[in-house]
Order: C-alpha cells, then sequence, then structure tokens
C-alpha cells in the first residue's frame, strides 16, 4: 500500500504545482488551474497520511 | 523531531541525549523545510514591497542574510549541542539558575503569544474570504478591525487553543503532512503572480517594471519608505536570533549525530525565508496590478493567485504554526506556576494570542517583532557560549550555578537586562530597526558576563562549595 500511495502523492504534489506552469505559458486558463490544484490538493492530503509518519510494520 | 525525542516530550530534557536516541540528519532537514515555511511568511513576504525593498536589494539581500543564518546555525550552535547534548534551558540552568531561567522562560511565552496572535489574525483572514468578511488594518496599533472580523478571530483563537491543549502531536503529525505541500503552494503562488503581471518573458521579468509599479503605488498611498540592502540582509539573518544567537535551537541539535546536521537550516531559509518571501511579495505586486489594492490581507493575496487551495494553504500555514507556538507558550507558563495544569496554561496562552491576534496592526508588525525577539532572546546564547568557550580559559568556573547551588546569577542577569534593556530604548524610543540590536546586545551581554564573572566568582572546591 505505501509504495502506492507514496506514487499517489508525487502525483499529486505536481498534479497541484504544475498547473501554474502551464498557467504561466498559457497553456491553462486561471479558473482551470485553481480547480486542477485545488483537485491535486485533495488528493495529496488523501494519500501522504497513508504513509508519511506512520510506524513501519513488519 | 517526533515526540518521544522533542523539547515537550520529557526524554533527556535534564541529561545528556544517549547515544542511541540520536538521530539521522535527513530528520533535521525535514524539521527545518516544514519549520519555516510557515504562515508567517505571508505576512512577511509582501511587508518588504510594502516598506519599499527593491527587487534586487531583495534577491541579493535576502541570499547573503539567509546564507548568514545558516553560517550562524552551523558554527555557533552545532558545535555546543553536540559537545553537551542538553536543552537551552537544562544548560541556562546549569549557569543562571532555576529562578533566571523561570524568567527567562516567562517572557519566552509572552512573545511566543505575540507570534501565535498574528498566526491567529492570518488564519481568520483566509477564513474570512468565502464569507466575506473584511480583514483592515487600522490605523491605531490597538484598534480593532471590524466587529465580524474581531469575532472571527475570537472563533479561531478559541478552536486553535482548545486543539493545542489536547496536546499537539496530532497537529505536528498533520503539519509535517503539509509540509512538501506548502512549499509547493508558496512557489505556485510566486508562478501565478508573475503571469498575473504579464511577466512571462524574460525581458520583461529582468526590466522590474511590474515590481517597481508595485512600490510606486503603495508610496503613493503610504508616503516614501525605504528597505535598504543591509536592512534585508540584517532582517534576514536575524530574523530567527533567538534560534541560532539565542541557541534555542540546541534542544533540536543536541540529538544530531554530528554537526553538519548544522546545515540542515538551509533548506528551511532558502524555501521558507527565500522562495516563500518573494512569493508573497509577488503576491501583493499582482493584487495591486490587478485591482489597484495594497492591503497584505494574506487570505485575500492567496485567494487571488490559486483560489480554494490558496485559502487552505494560508489557513493551514497559519494553523501548524500557531498551534505548536501556544503549546509551547502554555510549557513555559506552567513552568513558572509548577503545580498548575498544563491544558489550563495553553488556555491562558491561547487566550492571550487571540487578543493579540484581534489587533492587525500588531500582525502588521511582524518585520520589527522578530527582530525585537531576537534582541530580547538571543543574548541568553552569549552566556552559553561564554560558558561553554571562554571561562575555562580565563580560570573562571563554567556552569557556575550548579557547582554554588545558586537559585539565580547574578552576573547572568545583569549581563542580560542590562543590554537588552538598552536595545529596547533604542528600538522604542529611538526608532532603530529592531533586527539591527541584536548582535550588539549578544556581543555586550557575552562580554558583561565574562567580566563580571571575573570579579565576582570565587573558588569552588571539589565539593561545590565556595571557598
Amino acid at each position: 500500500m505505501s509504495p502506492i500511495a507514496k506514487l499517489v502523492s508525487l502525483v499529486a504534489l505536481i498534479v497541484t504545482v504544475a498547473p501554474s506552469l502551464l498557467y504561466f505559458f498559457g497553456v491553462l486558463s486561471l479558473d482551470a488551474m485553481k480547480w486542477i490544484a485545488l483537485a491535486g490538493t485533495i488528493a495529496w492530503f488523501v494519500s501522504t497520511p497513508m504513509w508519511m509518519g506512520r510506524k513501519q510494520t513488519g | 523531531m517526533t515526540d518521544k525525542t522533542s523539547d515537550s516530550g520529557g526524554e533527556f530534557e535534564r541529561e545528556p541525549v544517549s547515544e542511541n536516541a540520536l538521530l539521522g540528519q535527513s530528520k533535521f532537514w525535514g524539521m527545518y523545510a516544514g519549520e519555516h515555511a510557515a504562515g508567517t511568511e505571508f505576512m512577511i513576504g509582501p511587508l518588504f514591497l510594502s516598506a519599499g525593498a527593491s527587487l534586487q536589494d531583495l534577491l541579493i539581500g535576502l541570499l547573503l542574510g539567509n546564507i548568514l543564518a545558516v553560517l550562524t546555525w552551523r558554527f555557533l550552535v552545532a558545535p555546543i549541542a553536540i559537545a553537551k547534548r542538553m536543552t537551552l534551558y537544562y544548560q541556562l540552568e546549569r549557569i543562571t539558575g532555576g529562578s533566571l531561567v523561570k524568567l527567562y522562560n516567562f517572557i519566552n511565552g509572552v512573545l511566543f503569544c505575540f507570534l501565535a496572535g498574528a498566526m491567529i489574525t492570518v488564519s481568520a483572514s483566509a477564513v474570512g474570504i468565502p464569507f466575506g468578511i473584511d480583514y483592515a488594518v487600522p490605523e491605531a496599533m490597538f484598534g480593532l478591525g471590524a466587529p465580524s472580523f474581531t469575532g472571527l478571530v475570537v472563533l479561531v483563537g478559541i478552536v486553535i487553543a482548545i486543539v493545542a491543549a489536547a496536546g499537539y502531536s496530532t497537529v505536528a503529525r498533520f503539519a509535517n503532512i503539509a509540509a512538501p505541500w506548502m512549499i509547493g503552494i508558496f512557489a505556485a503562488c510566486g508562478i501565478v503572480s508573475m503571469a498575473q503581471m504579464g511577466a512571462t518573458d524574460w525581458s520583461t521579468i529582468s526590466e522590474g517594471k511590474w515590481w517597481t509599479d508595485a512600490i510606486d503605488f503603495v508610496q503613493s498611498k503610504d508616503g516614501e519608505k525605504s528597505f535598504p540592502f543591509w536592512q534585508i540582509v540584517v532582517f534576514a539573518w536575524l530574523c530567527n536570533g533567538a534560534m541560532h544567537f539565542g541557541m534555542a535551537d540546541l534542544s533540536i541539535f543536541r540529538f544530531a549525530k554530528s554537526r553538519n546536521a548544522g546545515w540542515a537550516p538551509s533548506i528551511g531559509m532558502f524555501l521558507g525565508h527565500y522562495m516563500a518571501w518573494i512569493a508573497a511579495a509577488l503576491l501583493l505586486a499582482a493584487q495591486i496590478k490587478l485591482s489597484q489594492d495594497h492591503a497584505a490581507n494574506p487570505g485575500a493575496l492567496a485567494w487571488g493567485a490559486l483560489g480554494w487551495t490558496g485559502i487552505l494553504c494560508v489557513v493551514i500555514a497559519g494553523w501548524t504554526t500557531a498551534n505548536p507556538t501556544i503549546y509551547r507558550a502554555g510549557l513555559a507558563f506552567q513552568a513558572m506556576i509548577p503545580k498548575s495544569s498544563r491544558t489550563v496554561m495553553t488556555l491562558v496562552a491561547g487566550a492571550v494570542a487571540t487578543v493579540a491576534g484581534a489587533f492587525p496592526n500588531l500582525s502588521a508588525q511582524l518585520l520589527g517583532f522578530v527582530g525585537t525577539y531576537g534582541t530580547v532572546l538571543g543574548p541568553m546564547g552569549a552566556v552559553i557560549f561564554v560558558d561553554f568557550w571562554l571561562m575555562k580559559k580565563f580560570g573562571l568556573e563554567d556552569e557556575y550555578s550548579t557547582k554554588t547551588n545558586q537559585s539565580i546569577s547574578i552576573p547572568v542577569l545583569v549581563a542580560w537586562l542590562l543590554p537588552v534593556s538598552v536595545g529596547l530604548y533604542l528600538i522604542f524610543w529611538q526608532g532603530i530597526f529592531a533586527a539591527y540590536a541584536v548582535v550588539p546586545c549578544w556581543i555586550a551581554c557575552g562580554v558583561i558576563y565574562l567580566v563580571l564573572s571575573k570579579m565576582t566568582q570565587t573558588k569552588v572546591d571539589a565539593k561545590g562549595a565556595e571557598s
């Protein structure tokens, strides 16, 4: 579970930050950028608690 | 740090950290990354622009100041932390006596409350955006904002104080989880702001008109101000003066395996106090360009750039900073009254912080506040420095209070209060920039402590009695 959650977190972080770059280069509108960043944020806070700060078992 | 090893966790508080409790470097890098990309950055960044700092001075001045801060951690704090492996408070107690440490702790707690108050203001500014609650900084230092904003500050303060009183391990874990995301959000805020100002090609960026236009606008409204290069350098260097010059981070580095952990603050300095400050300043520049509004309202600034994600970031950044700060203030107050309950003292600290947070002008004074904080607490670091490096070289006893069972060391009391009084006089009555006072007070404190020790110390025999 942990490796998958880590991968999801990484993707979520990219989805949060990358839209700002796409907006900067004129690829995305401001509104689209904001909604995609929010989706990335939600994904980050769902996936990251599954692995960060948890004691390893086994 | 984990709860097990933290300053508040109850382990190794009155003994050196044992070999098997030492931590690897990654813990320190992670902790400093989270601690210095916090809610305060949303307030401090725009203040540079409001104060009239040029972009070039900001970019180079912050770079130099942050390098000096990292070097101070590495070469001033880490060697003593590794050699003694004790908390700041226990080291101070051995040098100054228990009563003086309690006084230091109390002052530390009060200053923590004001810092937490600024964070409550920041969080409330963001929570109020969806409800249309206006955040405005009144003219008077102790003027309240709109009644609805004051009510919101009280609500946010109550929630933060209750969570802190319940213990902050959950918040600490949440802060760790949020830290990488927050750093990403700060970067995104800067990138979006640049695009909103049309600074998307190299020639426009390098021309810098988007920055000078923003400064001209602020100065046309608020009058001419300047924030020169060396003032930026000194601020960046000493805004955490209590942590490095003041040696508060001895309590952290005592767990380090090697002195090289002292380089870890560099991640916090260059992500939090460089990238995040500049990004937060860009938010204000973009807001001025888009709406001719120069109010440094953290919630509105983040909303303009990133919408709900920005609001979440301001709320979380403010909350995760305010919570441990109130918790630590509660511990400091509890140390003053040993029989008191930690929960009650944390709620008292939360109440003081909430009252401070209700005055928006206090949080607008953060540039001065952090300098004052370093001026008041920083000099105690000089006492530790002199005691560790110089006392034996001058034929004097180190940790004199422990060896003589004193509860208060008069040389330390005088060496601390005298320069700090002069420093506070210069800051509040002569108007010098607060961070300028940190290093002179630190040096004066160390010299006075050494001279007074030379004048007052008597020989201590092997059993610890004075002769």
